[in-house]
């Protein structure tokens, strides 16, 4: 099962319901750090490097010798990745998107394809969770071809847990696409409720079922609650506005670690995805 | 030779536009007759990526020798070096004054980009 953890808005606490979700597992499970322009999540555990692979994407390389400046490459490229004027095109690989394309036009055999690389894809084991971890190169702007390299590394017999880019963007779909559930981390405040209906909105959209985690409740208001109601949205697990939580995380701290009460926040989050995606819609509060 | 201004105007008295890649239009001026063409680079405005790099191929592609604006990145500055046009940095505010500049001697020709990649 894939359960990707996602959110509109930036800093909500995509990474810790991640982490913690994970480490309330007593079994084998995947964490799949996804949030390949900034990825945190390994810095929560101590595990073991166990692989560390290069990603890379084809780019057009073009044989001047052969090359007769007809531009076809040029027109069919919708990245600006091949410029010309009247002779060989010049080749910007960083534009690039590898689609290949303009090998595919050139009526010559002009171009072949090299390999440039975007990013690399980290894997590291820490007693039964295995963090895989996508990182994209800076200066590159292909974060999606790191998330799908990501999930390509996915091992479909254990439970997979996806922490998501924020955002609606190409990233946090290219995540959010084909998981099992999403679970959408939100904050009881304006902004929050705004981007929680941009995510509620791409998960609709991409027909991956949904429920909806309040992170710091107690700040802002009941605006939230009263939105997932009347859209008929679960509300899996309210967290409260603890400050001991901002601390332990600042250290780098799991939160059901430092703090232990909170165990079994997370292990009824887990209940309650499980009870949503078996159509029970009884969802669970904490007492 | 043909110098371009870049600007969201269409004649000299107009404001000289900082951007490169993103400017409304091209001044294409004719040091020879005096006389100018204005070319729009509005399908550019709002590229996702490349804009400086499309910029640059328009602009060759008027027949340019120069090039006269306030930024010029290191894409686009790839594109116009390969193809021989000279890139002149200024911060004259009009075309009018720019041009004055650029008949005065006072311009001088940039030896590379003038500002850093959106992405690099």
């Amino acid at each position: 099962m894939i359960v990707a953890i996602a959110s509109g808005k930036g800093g909500t606490g995509k990474t810790s319901v991640a982490v913690n979700l994970a480490r309330v597992f007593d079994t084998p499970v995947q964490l799949l750090d996804c949030d390949v322009e900034e990825p945190n999540a390994h810095l929560f555990f101590s595990g073991t490097m166990i692989s560390e692979e290069e990603i890379a994407i084809s780019v057009p390389e073009i044989n001047a010798d052969a090359c007769n400046a007809c531009d076809e490459c040029v027109e069919f490229c919708q990245f600006n990745a091949l410029a010309s004027f009247c002779r060989t095109p010049l080749v910007f690989p960083e534009l690039c998107h590898g689609c290949g394309g303009c090998a595919q036009v050139c009526p010559r055999g002009a171009i072949c394809e090299k390999d440039f690389r975007v990013g690399e894809v980290r894997t590291f084991q820490d007693e039964r969770i295995t963090l895989i971890s996508g990182c994209l190169d800076v200066g590159v702007s292909l974060a999606s071809t790191i998330v799908h390299a990501v999930k390509n590394r996915l091992r479909n017999d254990l439970p997979a847990i996806l922490d998501a880019p924020p955002g609606t963007a190409c990233p946090a779909v290219a995540t959010l696409r084909g998981a099992d559930y999403a679970v959408l981390v939100t904050e009881p405040t304006p902004f929050g409720l705004h981007d929680l209906g941009l995510a509620v909105d791409t998960a609709r959209e991409l027909r991956v079922p949904f429920g909806v985690v309040i992170n710091r409740v107690g700040i802002g208001d009941d605006r939230v609650q009263d939105y997932c109601a009347r859209e008929g949205i679960p509300v899996l697990l309210e967290i409260p506005d603890d400050r001991r939580i901002a601390e332990a995380y600042s250290r780098g701290q799991i939160i059901v670690e430092a703090l232990p009460e909170y165990r079994a926040y997370f292990e009824l989050l887990w209940r309650n995805i499980t009870a949503h995606l078996g159509g029970n819609t009884a969802i669970e509060a904490m007492s | 030779m043909k110098i371009v201004f870049t600007t969201q105007g269409d004649n000299l008295s107009a404001p000289l536009d900082p951007s490169f890649g993103r400017t409304r239009n091209f001044l294409v001026f004719d040091l020879q007759s005096d006389a100018f063409e204005v070319i729009s680079n509005h399908q550019n405005q709002n590229a996702a990526q490349g804009a400086g790099i499309q910029a640059a191929q328009t602009i060759v592609k008027a027949g340019a020798g120069g090039l006269v604006t306030g930024h010029c990145g290191p894409k686009a500055f790839r594109v116009l070096e390969a193809a021989g046009v000279k890139v002149f940095n200024t911060d004259a505010p009009t075309i009018a004054e720019a041009l004055a500049r650029y008949r005065a001697g006072n311009l001088v020709q940039a030896a590379a980009a003038n500002v850093e990649g959106h992405w690099a």
